[in-house]
């Protein structure tokens, strides 16, 4: 096979995943932009709150991480409650391993990098629907899921920064992030084992909400998984 | 906020390459040996069961109302899930739940 048979489809499985993930420039924008705004009124220098956005990228556990600071509570408290709720891209890690394990050490180290919510759902949900894509087309699909959003990631930062106190609070934008994660999860509910385990994740995560950051989050997942994948055992059986 | 400027760039650095592990975890270790059966069940639910325990509370006590109950974002809520099941598009979905939450803050300041 020649290189240019090969580089086609993983050029438009990267456009692809450009265009799916532009629309998502829409909600991060302002989500980077509060981060920003919030980090510099807690006291954080531009470089700092930079060296959030550009390292960590995780906009959750960032915003936690900032919750702890203002508290003033221990570096070791900081780091935990801000990595547990990253623990999920664990989960997210593992889930990729089938469609993506077989790539080069480098891509998923990209890939790692760059594992958030959007480009990973966007990614395993188009993984799902196109069981018979290659490797190449699909780190190339992930690459272009993230494209769009990464950079504005970073550059709306800093734009949240320098913007600083002039967003009113009239905008809302506290809720932006929890439209969009019900947006990006509830086409993803397609069968009674998916709406099982998200009920589950629902009312557990509900119901242990005052242990500490993430843990909740984690027993919720755990057990919402379990149910998805058994639900899942006992519909086959009933069906055959 | 009492931190010495090294002590916030230690949280940053630490945060950088924890987040990083976390996400390199599976997918560098692991590699392209097969998993059992089982756990790849398992792994199929992992966004629809980390994301919806994540938005519950958000959603049922915001922040930006200190934990209040709020119907205006309740209904947005409800909107972008009824619009994700219904389209299967994430853009309605963020438009529906958008618009709900933009009309009904102007409605509840009109009132």
């Amino acid at each position: 096979m020649t290189t240019s048979t090969m580089k086609t489809p993983a050029t438009s499985a990267y456009w692809a995943g450009l265009r799916d993930g532009a629309p998502f420039i829409l909600v991060a924008a302002p989500f980077a932009m509060v981060f920003g705004v919030v980090a510099t009124d807690a006291g954080l220098s531009l470089a700092q709150v930079m060296g959030f956005s550009v390292l960590v990228i995780a906009g959750a556990s960032q915003f936690a991480a900032l919750q702890m600071m203002v508290e003033n509570a221990s570096i070791a408290f900081v780091l935990l409650a801000a990595l547990a709720v990253n623990l999920r891209m664990a989960m997210y890690s593992a889930s990729l391993v089938p469609y993506l394990g077989a790539a080069p050490l480098w891509q998923r180290a990209c890939v790692a990098y760059l594992n958030f919510d959007q480009p990973y759902l966007l990614s395993i949900a188009r993984y799902e629907a196109r069981p018979a894509m290659t490797v190449p087309e699909r780190f190339a699909y992930f690459i272009g899921a993230a494209t769009p959003i990464t950079p504005l990631w970073i550059l709306m930062t800093y734009v949240g920064v320098v913007a600083g106190k002039s967003i009113s609070d009239a905008w809302a934008l506290d809720f932006i992030m929890p439209i969009m994660f019900l947006a990006l999860v509830a086409p993803m509910v397609k069968s009674l084992a998916h709406a099982a385990a998200a009920a589950v994740s629902v009312s557990v995560g509900l119901l242990l909400v005052g242990l500490p950051s993430g843990t909740g989050l984690l027993i919720a997942a755990g057990s919402a998984m379990l149910t998805g994948a058994l639900v899942e055992v006992w519909l086959e059986k009933r069906a055959s | 906020m009492n931190y010495a400027t090294a002590e916030i760039w230690t949280i940053i650095a630490l945060m950088g390459i924890g987040t990083f592990l976390i996400r390199f975890s599976f997918l560098g270790l692991i590699g392209d040996r097969p998993m059992p059966q089982f756990v790849l069940r398992l792994l199929r639910y992992t966004p629809v069961a980390v994301l919806p325990a994540m938005v519950a509370p958000l959603v049922l006590w915001p922040a930006a109302t200190d934990g209040q109950f709020d119907p205006v974002r309740m209904l947005a809520a409800l909107a972008t899930v009824t619009a994700g099941l219904w389209t299967r598009s994430v853009l309605w979905a963020i438009f529906a739940g958008a618009f709900t939450l933009y009309a009904g803050i102007g409605i509840t300041a009109a009132l």
